[in-house]
């Protein structure tokens, strides 16, 4: 079988292939850290049931869609009061009730948000959010 | 025969969309649990606003802003320090810019030299609203004129339409420029977004009067009357159904929400 320019086409696979690839061959051997979020603040250290407001799986794949919810609840419905998992009240608030337990932006937030490669403006909660005071 | 497959063919392909759709529809639908109705907001018609004018200023202390400080350091407005770029949500304007359709030029004239305290009317028939192509402007059922600044993308169609110029843009980033100590508990605004008075609606959802309310009752003036508008036996439709009223701009149709006392409560 004969290809036309076969000189041409296969070099240019090649170089393509090579290029293609080139995240994955490039990074071979290095292992990045996975993100440890730290669970270490002085209000999750009182706590004597570690418990979000959702299952800690949920939370962790489904935290942007709910802070979303309660956006819309609060903002637009003008609903504050989630009930939790265990029928535990809260308050939909970001600032005044996510950022309470969580107040290491640094160590929690910023961990997996670096990680998956999210620019410190995005997602663009501080723009207007006010990240906790951290003292360290 | 061949008008039967092509029927099958169709009935089939059909169901197998209506499968597929299903499956979407799984992907968008909410399956966190529903919130519950908040028990300490206080349940009301309309809110509105009296402010008794005479009261602030012969009550009030001289040059009294302590409504104006209080509310505007603890919703974090920033201080621009520039009249083009200033954002407000309470202050002062004189009476031929607060009422000028009122203006015949015969008016006391020490009126017409007294600062009126002026904020959102939270208009019935709010232009704001109307015009917000997002609708990040919006009313609420009990008559606050909101916005959803996740939702705002900064066109100032509201500033225009608004004919009390009750809404501030962000030309700056407003962190930057706010004088007093941050408040933790109120988030700030950013550069590109339209900022307005709520109303205190963060405070009226716990059970609390609004800032402007509480400042100028600790000031002993209580000049400043806010309620349901829509509850005859509270204490701002007395004061209202009692007293001479007017409010901004009436001719507009805009319906506001806020209301003028100028002869005072004991006088009329």
């Amino acid at each position: 079988m004969k290809i036309y320019d076969g000189r041409y086409v296969i070099s240019g696979l090649i170089v393509f292939i090579a290029l293609a690839t080139f995240p994955v061959w490039f990074n071979r051997g290095k292992v990045s850290p996975s993100p440890e979020p730290k669970l270490d603040t002085p209000a999750i250290l009182e706590m004597v049931q570690k418990k979000c407001v959702l299952a800690k799986d949920e939370m962790r794949i489904g935290h942007m869609r709910l802070l979303d919810q309660w956006r819309t609840e609060v903002v637009r419905n003008g609903r504050r009061i989630y009930t939790g998992m265990d029928g535990k009240i809260h308050e939909m608030s970001f600032q005044n009730e996510c950022l309470k337990c969580h107040s290491n932006k640094t160590t929690f937030c910023d961990t997996c948000h670096r990680y998956v490669g999210l620019s410190s403006s995005t997602p663009y909660c501080w723009t207007c959010h006010i990240a906790p005071r951290e003292n360290d | 025969m061949e008008a039967n497959r092509r029927k099958f063919l169709r009935i089939g392909g059909t169901c197998a969309l209506g499968l597929g759709t299903s499956k979407v529809w799984g992907v968008f639908a909410e399956d966190f649990e529903k919130p519950a109705e908040n028990s300490k907001a206080l349940g009301v018609g309309r809110w509105g606003m009296a402010i008794d004018m005479k009261k602030c200023w012969e009550k009030g202390k001289s040059g009294c802003r302590e409504c104006i400080l209080a509310c505007h350091t603890s919703h974090n407005v920033p201080d621009i320090g520039n009249r083009k770029e200033e954002i407000k949500w309470i202050w002062t304007e004189k009476y031929e810019n607060a009422f000028p359709g009122r203006l015949s030029g015969l008016e006391p004239p020490d009126l017409r030299e007294k600062p009126f305290l002026v904020l959102c009317n939270h208009c019935e028939n709010a232009p704001c609203a109307r015009v917000c192509p997002t609708r990040a402007t919006f009313k609420r059922p009990d008559g606050i004129t909101m916005i959803d600044y996740h939702r705002c993308i900064g066109c100032r169609y509201c500033m225009a339409a608004c004919p009390y110029g009750a809404r501030s843009f962000n030309f700056k980033e407003p962190r930057e420029h706010i004088k007093s100590e941050l408040n933790h508990a109120f988030p700030t605004r950013e550069s590109g977004v339209v900022e307005n008075c709520n109303f205190c609606e963060e405070r009226l959802s716990a059970g609390k009067a609004p800032l402007c309310v509480e400042a100028c009752k600790e000031q002993n003036c209580e000049a400043i009357i806010f309620g349901d508008l829509e509850d005859p036996e509270s204490e701002i439709r007395k004061l209202l159904a009692a007293h001479f009223s007017i409010t901004r701009k009436p001719e507009l149709g805009t319906k506001p929400g806020v209301y003028y006392i100028i002869q005072g409560r004991g006088h009329a």
